[in-house]
């Protein structure tokens, strides 16, 4: 076990005037967004309207832009500037309010358990999580600079109707930075009965705060791509509330909360391998393989429910609207989803092969290895249904040997019902992976443990066959009210099954027999690599989703209220938005590998006895 | 004898690959598309490839051979032959990618157009968020006058567009072989029965002109219809064409 010193009175002091920085920063942008010429009518009109009371005529409709309206700075091509910092910036978001979710759950663990190895593992987690709140903070006021510079008027139109959310929001984060670092800086000073309660409830308090954060944010994103609470001019009716609770805000809140938790586990996952892999220790690689473990662990509980979420925030878009939905995922943006779909495959892969490689810990693990190739089988069978595509690339031979582009067999697998039962059968191989991991070094000894496999095995075989029932017959045979209906029980079939058979399973193995010990560190680097895999899949995908959510909006600043009038109004090509994406992929991380670094930069000491003056007896 | 390793993940991906032609090809008489085959077969071999090396033990003997062949000094007449051929291969493949040829370049065309917010038609401006199918109504309150109208848009379809579409609604008509794309078939799960009668309206009634800028170049010979028909017969041929293939137009409400 490896405990890691705190850290040092330099560090400390930089990280704190770091944070001040970052504030003051972010505090000056909003003191010079009020005060900048060219924005004098919106937030000081919106204030002044809020002080008198005035009523709902008195809001301007969103201004009609030309793209002379648009200031321009020359060899910066301003959409590419925001939309990579912008990104970046969610990136770095994501993982800082993902990590002190877990780190709060590992904490309470530790406490209920007494086990310190939790506590050091959630500090730990937590430490990586300080250097890159700062990056957030930088890039949030980064993106707040280039939003202010490039596009003042929509800056202004949605300033004067998020005036007071946007302000609470920058209270909030004086609240949320000091929450933050009270609860890093006081962990070791806040431990023990009550104090550790205290501490506890700091990150309850952390939790809450970011998480409002986001909300808050969310509200705006959503409002530009389903706008309410004003008419179609643009014109603000003067509830805020409405334009905060508009159609897709909660969906996207689900599914942003649910993804932060599975990216903060795989950013953390990447750093546990990093560790490992540069570890010269034994006992530091037993260290940080069971931080990999834990981290993944994270990582997959978040990612088996995150596409029934993303599920239900593009069903809610089409639901929202026709056009935004068949653009998604029928238009110009439908190849981008079989990436989504490649990469959303690949997580699932790197994640089963970790569990796979991880079984090597324990030698009893042997037993289930004739069971993995059925596992790949099936868990590789569903991938390749769940990203074949609607619209299939045919070459003309082809198009001539079918007759048209429409293929008999393959065409009913690129619609949604075919995707939801795959997706649906592939979490549920992945639970058995990790059951069979579970049971790697163990052996059941209750009496009722055949039993209780074989109610495993009909769970799993009813399940299965009622999600390809609800799949099949729902899916093709039904109107598309019921096709879209059928997920839901679908992903309960699922979502009972792992829930059951978990359950059956840590009854089953309570009090078993350990055939043969569990050797953390004995792993091999390829595994690392998976998890290395993981955040990278992770990042891209969350990059390229994050475009298509933002770019089906088209050519509106705010679907169908506020026109989008600049050079770069048109929708970008595929390629060319997938390099701007891999870009800041890399930029991200990059800069992901210099928060590891700085982390354990810390920790290192040079002596240098020589260079200081003995100090006077 | 025991089959080595590498041999036996090789055998795998080869028996995949030609199992997958095999099927589609012969047995099931679609020929899979050899875009749709690359990617499967990329997985595919990861899947393989992540079977075969989750152990140390079975890592080792897979890449057993490949490290005697490059390191084994009793092996160099085979190694000298492997590193020339492999150079060959790649150059080989990359000169058959590269070369020119007369084919037309494959074209990433997705099946639907997204559809603008209004359309403008019979010199009246549409909200296809919130345009319905007037006789759908006819359905349960009137079920005779329904049958009425869905026989008088299959009268309309025989005589306007079955010529491409096809008598059974499936893109065979007799003009369909002279098209690319070919006409759209709407006995297929994933067309007609994908979307809201508000969008057959519109693709029918400003046909491929209509089709919106922003996914540009679109190519379609569908008339514009408005020319043509009243939008009372259009609403009744979206009547016939559901009618007939069986298919329910997408809805956001329970029946």
């Amino acid at each position: 076990m490896m405990i890691k010193p705190p850290a040092s009175n330099g560090k400390t002091r930089r990280v704190r005037k770091a944070g001040l920085v970052v504030f003051c920063l972010g505090l000056l942008l909003g003191v010079l967004a009020l005060s900048l010429p060219g924005l004098d009518s919106g937030i000081a009109h919106a204030a002044e309207l809020a002080d008198t009371g005035a009523d709902t005529a008195t809001y301007q409709p969103a201004p009609k832009l030309t793209a002379a309206d648009y200031p321009t700075i020359k060899g910066v091509n301003s959409r590419i500037a925001v939309w990579l910092a912008a990104q970046l910036h969610l990136w770095f978001a994501a993982f800082v309010l993902a990590v002190p979710i877990f780190v709060f759950i590992i904490e309470a663990i530790g406490m209920g358990t007494r086990d310190k190895r939790y506590d050091n593992m959630a500090y730990e987690f937590i430490k990586v999580s300080i250097t890159a709140y700062s990056f957030t903070a930088i890039l949030g006021g980064l993106l707040t600079f280039l939003l202010v510079l490039f596009y003042p008027h929509l800056f202004q139109y949605m300033s004067s109707i998020f005036k007071e959310s946007m302000f609470y929001y920058a209270l909030l984060f004086f609240l949320e930075s000091a929450t933050l670092y009270l609860y890093y800086y006081g962990w070791h000073w806040l431990q023990g009965g009550f104090r550790k309660w205290v501490h506890l409830s700091l990150g309850l308090l952390l939790n809450a705060v970011g998480t409002l954060l986001m909300f808050l944010a969310n509200a705006w994103v959503t409002f530009m791509m389903s706008p309410a609470g004003v008419d179609p001019a643009g014109v603000f009716s003067g509830d805020a509330w409405a334009a905060i609770h508009n159609f897709l805000w909660n969906p996207i809140n689900i599914h942003r909360v649910i993804a932060n938790i599975a990216y903060g586990g795989s950013i953390v996952g990447a750093y546990a391998a990093f560790k490992f892999l540069s570890a010269r220790k034994s006992e530091q690689r037993a260290h940080y393989d069971w931080m990999g473990y834990n981290a993944n662990f994270i990582a997959i509980s978040a990612l088996l429910p995150l596409p029934f979420a993303g599920y239900y925030l593009t069903a809610e878009i089409y639901a929202y609207s026709q056009q935004m939905g068949i653009t998604l995922m029928g238009g110009v943006f439908a190849w981008l989803f079989i990436i989504q779909a490649v990469l959303i495959g690949t997580l699932f892969l790197s994640a089963n092969y970790y569990l796979w490689c991880g079984m090597g810990r324990s030698d009893g693990a042997v037993r289930y290895h004739k069971y993995i190739k059925y596992l790949a089988i099936v868990i590789v069978g569903a991938f390749l249904v769940w990203f074949t595509p609607h619209t299939l690339v045919l070459t003309n031979e082809e198009l001539k040997a079918l007759g048209g582009p429409y293929h008999k067999y393959l065409g009913p697998l690129g619609i949604m019902p075919a995707k939801n039962t795959a997706v649906n059968i592939m979490i549920l191989f992945t639970t058995l992976s990790f059951i069979f991991y579970r049971r790697a070094n163990k052996v059941a000894t209750v009496s009722w443990a055949s039993a209780g496999n074989a109610i495993q095995i009909a769970l799993f075989t009813a399940g299965i066959l009622n999600i390809f029932f609800l799949g099949v017959y729902h899916g093709y045979f039904t109107n598309t009210v019921y096709k879209v209906a059928a997920s839901i029980p679908q992903v309960l079939t699922t979502l009972t099954i792992i829930v059951t058979s978990t359950a059956i399973d840590a009854f089953m193995y309570r009090g078993a027999k350990q055939v043969a010990p569990l050797h953390w560190g004995r792993v091999s680097d390829r595994s690392q690599y998976a998890l290395f895999l993981l955040a990278v899949a992770f990042t891209w995908l969350m990059g390229l989703m994050g475009y298509i959510r933002s770019g089906i909006r088209q050519h509106w600043h705010v679907t169908n209220v506020f026109r989008d009038a600049s050079p770069d109004a048109f929708t970008p090509g595929l390629g060319y938005a997938a390099n701007v994406v891999s870009v800041g992929t890399i930029l991200f991380m990059a800069m992901v590998i210099f928060v590891f670094w700085i982390a354990d930069v810390s920790s290192r000491k040079t002596a240098a006895d020589a260079y200081w003056k003995t100090p006077p007896a | 004898m025991k089959i080595p390793r590498l041999l036996q993940a090789v055998g795998v991906i080869v028996g995949i690959y030609a199992g997958f032609v095999l099927v589609f090809d012969y047995l099931l008489g679609q020929v899979i598309p050899s875009s749709l085959l690359s990617m499967y077969m990329f997985f595919v071999i990861a899947g393989v490839f992540m079977v075969y090396t989750f152990t140390e033990e079975s890592a080792r003997e897979l890449v057993a051979p490949i490290k005697a062949l490059v390191e084994d000094p009793s092996k160099k007449r085979i190694r000298n032959v492997v590193f020339i051929l492999i150079p060959l291969l790649v150059a080989g493949f990359t000169y058959q990618r590269m070369s020119p040829s007369f084919e037309a370049p494959v074209e990433l065309r997705s099946i639907h157009p997204a559809p603008p917010a209004t359309v403008k038609a019979y010199g009246k401006r549409y909200d296809l968020a919130t345009l319905k199918n007037p006789f759908r109504k006819y359905e349960k309150a009137k079920p005779e006058k329904f049958r009425e109208l869905v026989r008088e848009g299959g009268d309309i379809y025989i005589q306007n567009c079955q010529y491409c579409h096809g008598d059974k609604l499936d893109g065979r008509g007799p003009y369909a072989a002279g098209l690319n794309p070919t006409p759209l078939n709407f006995q297929d799960v994933g067309t007609i029965a994908q979307l809201q009668e508000s969008f057959l309206f519109w693709r029918i009634a400003t046909g491929g002109p209509g089709l919106p800028k922003e996914a540009a170049p679109w190519i379609s010979s569908m008339p514009v219809w408005q020319d043509f028909l009243t939008e009372e017969e259009i609403w009744k041929v979206i009547l016939f064409l559901y009618d007939y293939t069986g298919r329910r137009p997408r809805s956001w409400e329970h029946e």
